[in-house]
């Protein structure tokens, strides 16, 4: 009776059926496409780290060597005043040219003496100075002392110099390397952890460099920035949301706002130079100068954050304040603000957390000048440490190479600390209503 | 005297006025008993004398330091033998440089001549007087502000309301930091900028297609006339950007769409922080990535295919940059996907349509307009991009569209002319403004528009 429209429902059904072999591929396909991208992040992220970590972790341990140090008063005190004056204007590089020329005596031209001393690093001056201050008694005596050995020899001994190449494409020498491996034999190169990585200033020479300087510099820039940036912020986030009226004035703000969260950090820099260094004539590289330009790019995040978290606080609060007489200053500064405090804070160390990485700004207004001392206030010159990253990266010493990944894996650890704290205060007072 | 010094006192002040403030208050009403007489809490009366202690002395004690530097450079200048104050402006701003050097102990003094020697001792001395002047006219204007409060509190003051109106008067002045900010930026980019076209036409600029910024030191140097025709920079901010964006969209799309729409909870959980970390990288460690690991290894690549790539070249940038922007792009248009309603996937699915017809022909659609503002944001932060390129994409101004060859951009530039000792009168630190000119307008245009997009997409919805 209804043979038509049967045959036409089975040829539809036969059409579908014919296409869905077809359809069900591409929607294989489509899937393994998901699949694919998502992995292929993933395998960034992995790699990225990957070879940081494998090129840094290196960087925690540095190596020493082992020397019998004879501490002869002719050298140190020949006027024997033992005055501290005298003992800190010794020449303490002679006892450790002596002492290598007696480990190795056969060494005796010119030219292999001058490769020879080039195994100690000139920080061993520092390091036998600081043990005669402490005990003058030492003068006279013999001692084994560790000594920072020099970058090249570093190298060799973490297994970073590639000893089947030819002599002249290596930066150290057969001679070298010989003399390196008859220390290690007699047990006198060892490597120890590496604290001046973490307390000292940057330094020419690769072995003696440290992030210390760099992690002073980051604080005081982030200490300005937070100072500046969280009251600022929070005042500008509680009038938008809460005192301010429709019209034009609260548009403008606004679309400001929002513009100046994705400006290019560099024109921040470029804002900088010309208002706060050319018209203020603040002092270039300090960490206040870096710390007012990184204050107005992190100002739209901690203000657009706070916002939200404004906005997440329920309008009943409000309103049961004004019912009971609060005026609306009372209303906010009592009952709005106490809750959305924690919301605030996570915004604001997210915020610092991008500061503390950013560099391009901070290039613009003199903070990549090479600087050894740490800074001590807010007006020396300091430099930052993501700079500080940039700085190594562009130094053609090998030896810098793990010494910029070992300064990454410390900035990623202090990014790591400062994300997991505004995690757990997300989730620890959190409220929903 | 310090400076912080001065206002830890002015802090002191104002607190001691709260409690007069306080007192007055309470007293006027006849104890504690008639407090009801009052128009505000006591605590406000307080508050008002305070906040017109500190906040007019804080004021004087800013505007004094920011005149005072000058006015001291002036007077020691007049001081100084030989008609110093005659000399041009440049050799005067070194001879102030000088005698600072000397005054912050950068220099010893021991190394500097006697006359500067002289002069700064006198700007110590002229600088620890206007020290003490500061400090002392700052908390006079302190107490006089403090004593006309507290001689006017009476119980019909409304305190309350005044006070109230300060604090939202500085909310409004904080949030005007925003606009402040833009117009600094303008302004500062701006006058520069002009002040370089006036050098250099700005047709040369916008459409000369040769960049060499090195200028003649002397007269008669050879070989470095200076040209300053951007087209390079932007062919090689575009190259890169492009490239970036190749990689990122597809790859961010892509794994928002099977994010949002097929991976169960579970694998989101994971998946999705570990993408997000990319996006918490600092920019200079993804430089230092680009420049030692993927640069080499392209380099190597190519060797075994017979290419010659350029240690530096524009790929090896740009995808380092493509997987900086991938957590952009993705975390965007997973917010854009899962705004499209249920009931559309519903739909499609009552029809018979696969799960990859419902995103391809429904939802992609619907997340059309916001996930193309979405892209449009992430160009916008290819183009702005600074360590990335600073660091993988090298200098030379080449103008190609080969991608294994070495490019430079509209920020590279702007960094190697800024960083180290800048003139501000010479073309080559200008061009550098100029350059951030194109910069700021070329992302502002980009972000209004993108924002735009977003804002009417996400309205469409709500």
């Amino acid at each position: 009776m209804s043979s038509p429209t049967a045959a036409r429902a089975r040829t539809t059904q036969q059409k579908v059926a014919a296409g869905l072999v077809r359809r069900y591929r591409a929607e294989r396909r489509f899937r393994a496409y998901g699949m694919a991208a998502v992995t292929i992040g993933i395998v960034f992220v992995g790699f990225l780290f990957w070879t940081i970590i494998a090129k840094g972790y290196t960087a925690f341990a540095q190596t020493f060597v082992a020397l019998d140090v004879e501490y002869s008063a002719e050298v140190i005190d020949p006027a024997g005043t033992r005055s501290r004056e005298d003992l800190e204007t010794a020449d303490y590089a002679a006892l450790i040219k002596a002492s290598l020329r007696q480990k190795f005596p056969e060494v005796t031209e010119h030219s292999e003496l001058r490769k020879l001393y080039g195994l100690v690093s000139s920080a061993g001056e520092v390091t036998l100075r600081d043990r005669v201050l402490a005990n003058p008694k030492l003068i006279g005596q013999r001692e084994r002392v560790w000594l920072l050995a020099k970058d090249q020899v570093d190298m060799l001994v973490k297994g970073q110099v590639d000893r089947a190449l030819p002599e002249e494409q290596r930066n150290i020498d057969n001679q070298t390397i010989g003399w390196v491996d008859r220390l290690r034999a007699e047990h006198r190169v060892e490597k120890q952890f590496n604290r001046r990585f973490f307390t000292g200033g940057d330094s020419r020479d690769p072995e003696q460099a440290g992030v210390g300087g760099a992690i002073a510099g980051s604080f005081l820039t982030l200490v300005i920035t937070l100072l500046l940036s969280f009251p600022i912020g929070v005042a500008a986030a509680v009038y938008l949301e809460e005192f301010a009226p429709q019209n034009r004035l609260t548009d403008l703000i606004e679309v400001n706002i929002n513009n100046l969260a994705a400006v290019p950090s560099i024109v921040f820099g470029l804002l900088g130079l010309a208002m706060f260094i050319q018209f203020f004539g603040l002092p270039r590289s300090a960490p206040l100068v870096g710390g007012l330009v990184l204050t107005l790019m992190t100002l739209p995040t901690i203000i657009i954050t706070s916002r939200a978290a404004l906005k997440a606080v329920p309008p009943s609060i409000r309103e049961a304040a004004l019912g009971m007489g609060a005026s609306s200053v009372q209303t906010v500064t009592h009952h709005v603000l106490p809750m959305a405090v924690p919301g605030m804070l996570t915004g604001a160390i997210i915020g610092m957390a991008r500061a503390l990485g950013e560099s391009a700004p901070l290039l613009m207004i003199g903070m990549v000048a090479f600087i050894v001392d740490i800074p001590q206030g807010f007006t020396s010159a300091a430099t930052v440490l993501p700079v500080q990253v940039y700085l190594w990266a562009s130094s053609p010493e090998r030896a810098f190479v793990e010494r910029t990944s070992g300064a990454i894996m410390v900035l990623l650890a202090f990014l790591l600390v400062m994300n997991a704290a505004a995690v757990f205060l997300r989730s620890r007072f959190e409220r929903r209503w | 005297m310090q400076t912080s010094t001065i206002v830890i006192a002015i802090l002191v002040l104002g607190t001691i006025a709260y409690r007069l403030g306080r007192r007055r208050s309470l007293a006027v009403a006849g104890g504690p008993r008639g407090i009801k007489n009052l128009h505000s809490l006591p605590g406000y009366y307080g508050l008002l004398t305070a906040i017109w202690c500190a906040l007019p002395a804080l004021g004087v004690l800013g505007a004094w330091h920011f005149v005072d530097q000058r006015v001291i450079a002036d007077a020691v200048l007049s001081h100084m033998p030989g008609g110093a104050q005659q000399l041009p402006a440049d050799q005067k701003g070194l001879l102030l440089n000088d005698i600072r050097n000397v005054v912050q102990g950068n220099v010893a003094a021991s190394n500097a001549s006697p006359a500067i020697q002289a002069a700064a001792g006198e700007w110590q001395r002229l600088d620890g007087l206007s020290r003490i002047a500061g400090g002392v006219l700052a908390l006079c204007v302190g107490l006089l502000g403090a004593t006309l409060v507290w001689r006017r509190i009476a119980p019909g003051l409304r305190a309350r309301n005044r006070v109230e109106w300060i604090v939202e008067l500085n909310l409004l002045l904080c949030s005007m930091v925003a606009i402040l900010t833009t117009i600094g930026i303008v302004i500062s980019v701006l006058y520069e900028a002009l002040q370089f076209f006036r050098m250099v036409p700005i047709t040369d600029f916008l459409f000369g297609t040769k960049w060499s910024p090195q200028m003649a030191i002397r007269a008669d140097q050879v070989g470095s006339s200076g040209a300053f025709g951007a087209v390079p920079l932007f062919t090689g901010t575009l190259l890169i950007s492009l490239i970036a964006m190749v990689i990122a969209v597809p790859v961010g799309l892509f794994s928002a769409i099977y994010l949002a729409e097929y991976a169960d909870r579970r694998v989101r959980a994971v998946a999705k922080p570990l993408i997000e970390l990319l996006a918490g990288v600092p920019t200079v460690v993804y430089g230092f990535f680009a420049a030692l690991t993927i640069g080499p290894m392209l380099r190597a690549f190519g060797l075994t295919l017979g290419l010659s790539v350029a240690s530096e070249s524009a790929l090896a940038a740009g995808l380092v940059m493509g997987i900086m922007i991938i957590p952009f792009v993705s975390s965007l248009a997973d917010d854009m996907i899962t705004a499209v309603p249920q009931s559309l996937r519903d739909g499609a699915y009552a029809l018979g349509a696969t799960r990859s017809e419902t995103i391809r022909q429904v939802v992609l659609p619907a997340a059309l307009p916001g996930i193309a503002g979405g892209v449009l944001l992430a160009v916008s932060r290819a183009i702005g991009e600074t360590m990335i390129v600073v660091m993988a994409a090298g200098l030379s101004a080449n103008l190609t569209a080969n991608p294994l060859q070495a490019v430079t951009t509209v920020t590279v530039q702007i960094v190697t002319l800024l960083v180290g000792d800048q003139e501000f009168n010479s073309p080559k630190t200008l061009a550098a403004f100029a350059l951030g000119l194109v910069l700021f307008v070329a992302t502002l245009i980009l972000n209004i528009v993108a924002l735009q997009i977003v804002r009417r997409y996400r309205e469409q919805y709500e």
